[in-house]
């Protein structure tokens, strides 16, 4: 039988795809959001659009969606070709896939119709939850049991990363999720008052660094230097990044509530582990970008690799400002506004999405037996549309985050607070226009990836790659 | 918090912080056999990828070591789990001094104005501008930047006073606050009695298209129940809050309808108490300013 013999791309296919469609479904969640910032009367009164029901389904969809997506794909494509053996199990892939969907849809149903435990990024309700568990434990089996029976001795980093995140988000997702059921579509946290909130932010950052960091870092080492044919920059440097960045992750969750009824030590050591994750977040960029070393040239002809070089800049400026806002008095200044928004936007935008898209034009054309996209021009153009939805997007938040940090704290002579707050949202609507411009643009480059992959995959040829004998 | 979980924080920081130093050292030792110094490993995956053995980057090691010797020195200087470092930080004191330091600066301010009458702080352009900015802090969220009310929130920029106008009960108003309690009357009066009221305290303020016969019914119900705090002539009471009901202000609405659903359902309108949270002081600057609004201020 052709199965043991071929790798298992039916579900990377499959996972590929919907990281396109899902990515437009979230996206354009987040530019009606964002329009509604600026126009808050858009849909007035009609609840189940109205922005508290649409944020959630926005964060969820393009990071368990389109991000999830992305990252069900590549680790399946990546495990298989770096062990050099079909996947573990085909029909508990399948289920991944199924299952992942459906939970997906039902996410789009629930959310909107209010239901929510509260917690954000976990706002799922716990049946819900209780299928995400399932469905990941299978992909932990289908991911390590594949490890498990690799034909080559050495286990490629890409790898670790993938597996760290996903031993990390079962974790994660379980004890932050400990509720107990009310009815069918509401439960309670099991935790009270501030152990809540440790607790779900302990989570909600390691949701940054283990979904949106860990899992997309394999996704890079995977990618980079595939589409660069260059040998990874240095593979001790990989180990000194994995290791650290995992063990330091795990502190950091605090800085999200500095200055609140957590404990001092709390903050202290969520403000200290965050700064010690400068190194080992740069030791990733690091190793991407001077992978390209030698060949620089390429940078200029291959959009694909200015996808992946660019993502990578973003990731080593986000983690960058991410341990500078994690610093108490910056904080003071940052915390509750729009720079927060920019900042994860730096991440979401610059560095996963981009790093997902350039390697989704590098893996379909392959998934479906194409020697490259159907139209290279259109991935540059997607390119630049893109970076310059970015850059739109993440300096008006800048601006206008500091803009509301320094209004919020300025103080007149005799001790009153010089500006309402009122005037401070006044004065960031001009920011808000801007941004639901850079948001518009990088979903109109979305859709021209949709257009492009559409004409890609049509008429495909035979490409389920035979695995090739150990030497 | 007990010493043993102080003790298994601080294992678990410093831990970490060691482990991360220990793994640079170790990683950074060259071992047998290994590949030269910028030469691939040796290892191949998936036919092309491969790894240089390259030192890490100088810059980067320091940067990296310099957060773990900040961190050190930080954790001396604030301490985890129960011990509080040699500064002795804690988020409540930094708190506390905060507040004293600008008690100590502002509070001067506020004492000057403390010894002027409500009225001539109205007629101080100083005074008006800090009241107004204390206005804008912590009294728009009801009463609107432009102190014009809202639905259920009183205009007070106008003459109308639910508890009084002078420049003694609006400091009272503020720094005691005001809870109004207008009882549901559908289990007493029922839908006919509440439909007949309504017809006549509509009726009060001068309206035509109101059902003169259940008005005149309602005047009845009105005078046995509603007077007690209405008066006779509907025209409220000021030291229970309960407001006139002859002039064209309707604190939560004055359609026939709105009447009906106040008197059936009842209203608990609040005005928080702000003495403690702002002090006398402030209080009296912030009536200053209020009064000024209806006073030409």
């Amino acid at each position: 039988m052709s199965s043991q013999t071929t790798y298992n791309y039916k579900v990377v296919r499959q996972f590929a795809i919907m990281t396109v469609i899902w990515g437009i479904v979230g996206m354009l969640v987040g530019v009606t959001i964002a329009a509604q910032l600026a126009f808050p009367d858009l849909t007035h009164g009609i609840s189940f659009l109205s922005f508290g029901r649409l944020r959630p389904l926005h964060t969820n969809a393009v990071i368990f969606a389109f991000g999830g997506s992305a990252l069900f794909a590549t680790s399946y494509y990546v495990v298989q070709r770096t062990c050099q053996t079909r996947l573990f199990s085909d029909k508990l892939a399948a289920f991944t896939f199924w299952g992942w969907n459906l939970i997906i849809v039902l996410a789009a149903i629930t959310l909107p119709l209010g239901m929510t435990s509260s917690k954000e990024y976990a706002e799922l309700e716990w049946p819900i939850d209780l299928l995400i568990a399932v469905v990941w434990v299978s992909y932990a089996i289908v991911f390590f049991g594949t490890i498990a029976k690799r034909k080559v001795k050495h286990i490629y980093v890409a790898n670790w990363f993938y597996g760290a995140f996903i031993l990390t988000i079962a974790v994660l997702h379980i004890f932050n999720n400990l509720e107990i059921p009310v009815t069918l579509t509401k439960s309670y946290s099991l935790y009270p008052g501030a152990i809540d909130a440790m607790v779900q932010w302990w989570y909600g950052h390691n949701a940054v660094g283990f979904f949106l960091t860990a899992g997309f870092l394999g996704m890079m080492y995977y990618f980079v230097p595939k589409q660069a044919g260059r040998p990874v920059y240095s593979y001790r440097l990989s180990v000194v990044h994995f290791w650290a960045l995992i063990s330091t992750y795990m502190w950091a969750g605090p800085h999200h509530l500095h200055y609140t009824a957590l404990p001092d030590w709390t903050q202290t050591v969520g403000m200290l582990f965050s700064l010690i994750l400068l190194a080992p977040s740069w030791g990733g960029m690091i190793n991407g970008i001077m992978t390209l070393s030698g060949a620089w040239h390429k940078l200029r002809e291959d959009p694909i690799l200015k996808f992946l070089i660019v993502s990578l800049s973003f990731y080593g400026m986000s983690t960058f400002e991410g341990p500078m806002m994690a610093i108490k008095t910056v904080n003071a200044l940052s915390h509750y506004t729009d720079w927060t928004v920019g900042h994860v936007h730096s991440g979401a935008l610059g560095w996963v999405a981009m790093v997902s898209i350039g390697s989704m034009y590098a893996l379909i054309p392959h998934l479906f037996g194409k020697k490259q996209m159907y139209s290279m021009a259109l991935v540059e153009a997607h390119f630049w549309i893109a970076t310059i939805g970015v850059v739109l997007y993440i300096a008006a938040m800048w601006i206008s985050g500091v803009m509301q940090g320094l209004m919020w704290r300025a103080v007149n002579a005799d001790g009153t607070l010089t500006y309402s707050f009122i005037e401070s949202v006044e004065r960031t609507y001009p920011f808000y226009y801007v941004r639901l411009i850079g948001g518009a643009l990088f979903l109109t480059g979305m859709l021209l990836m949709l257009f492009n992959v559409l004409k890609t995959i049509k008429n495909p040829a035979p490409a389920d790659d035979a695995i090739p004998q150990a030497a | 918090m007990s010493s043993f979980w102080s003790g298994w924080v601080w294992t678990l920081t410093v831990g970490n912080i060691l482990a991360c130093w220990w793994l640079i050292r170790w990683t950074m030792k060259s071992r047998q056999g290994e590949a030269a110094q910028g030469d691939v490993t040796g290892h191949t995956w998936d036919g092309t990828l491969q790894e240089y053995n390259n030192p890490l980057p100088r810059w980067w090691l320091w940067l990296f070591y310099g957060t773990l010797i900040f961190s050190a020195i930080y954790l001396v200087i604030y301490g985890v789990g129960n011990w509080h470092g040699v500064s002795g930080w804690s988020e409540t004191n930094q708190y506390d001094e905060e507040i004293k330091a600008a008690e100590a600066k502002y509070a001067p301010i506020f004492a000057k104005y403390a010894k002027m009458p409500i009225p001539a702080l109205a007629a101080d352009p100083e005074a008006v501008k800090t009241g107004r900015h204390l206005f804008l802090t912590y009294c728009m969220q009801c009463h609107g930047s432009d102190a014009k009310g809202a639905r259920g929130f009183p205009n007070l920029t106008d003459k109308d006073w639910l508890w009084g106008g002078t420049p003694e009960k609006i400091e009272e108003t503020i720094l005691n606050g005001r809870q109004a309690a207008m009882p549901t009357w559908k289990p007493i009066l029922g839908d006919d009695g509440v439909d007949k009221v309504a017809n006549y305290v509509a009726s009060l303020s001068g309206r035509k298209n109101v059902d003169a016969a259940k008005a005149e019914e309602g005047k009845k119900i009105f005078q046995t129940n509603c007077a007690a705090c209405h008066g006779m002539d509907g025209k409220g009471n000021p030291m229970l809050g309960a407001p006139n009901l002859t002039d064209k202000t309707w604190l939560y609405g004055g359609t026939l309808a709105t009447i009906k659903k106040t008197i059936s359902d009842g209203r608990n309108g609040k005005m928080p108490a702000h003495k403690d949270l702002l002090g006398k002081d402030k209080v009296h600057v912030l009536a200053g300013y209020v009064y000024s609004l209806s006073h030409g201020g």
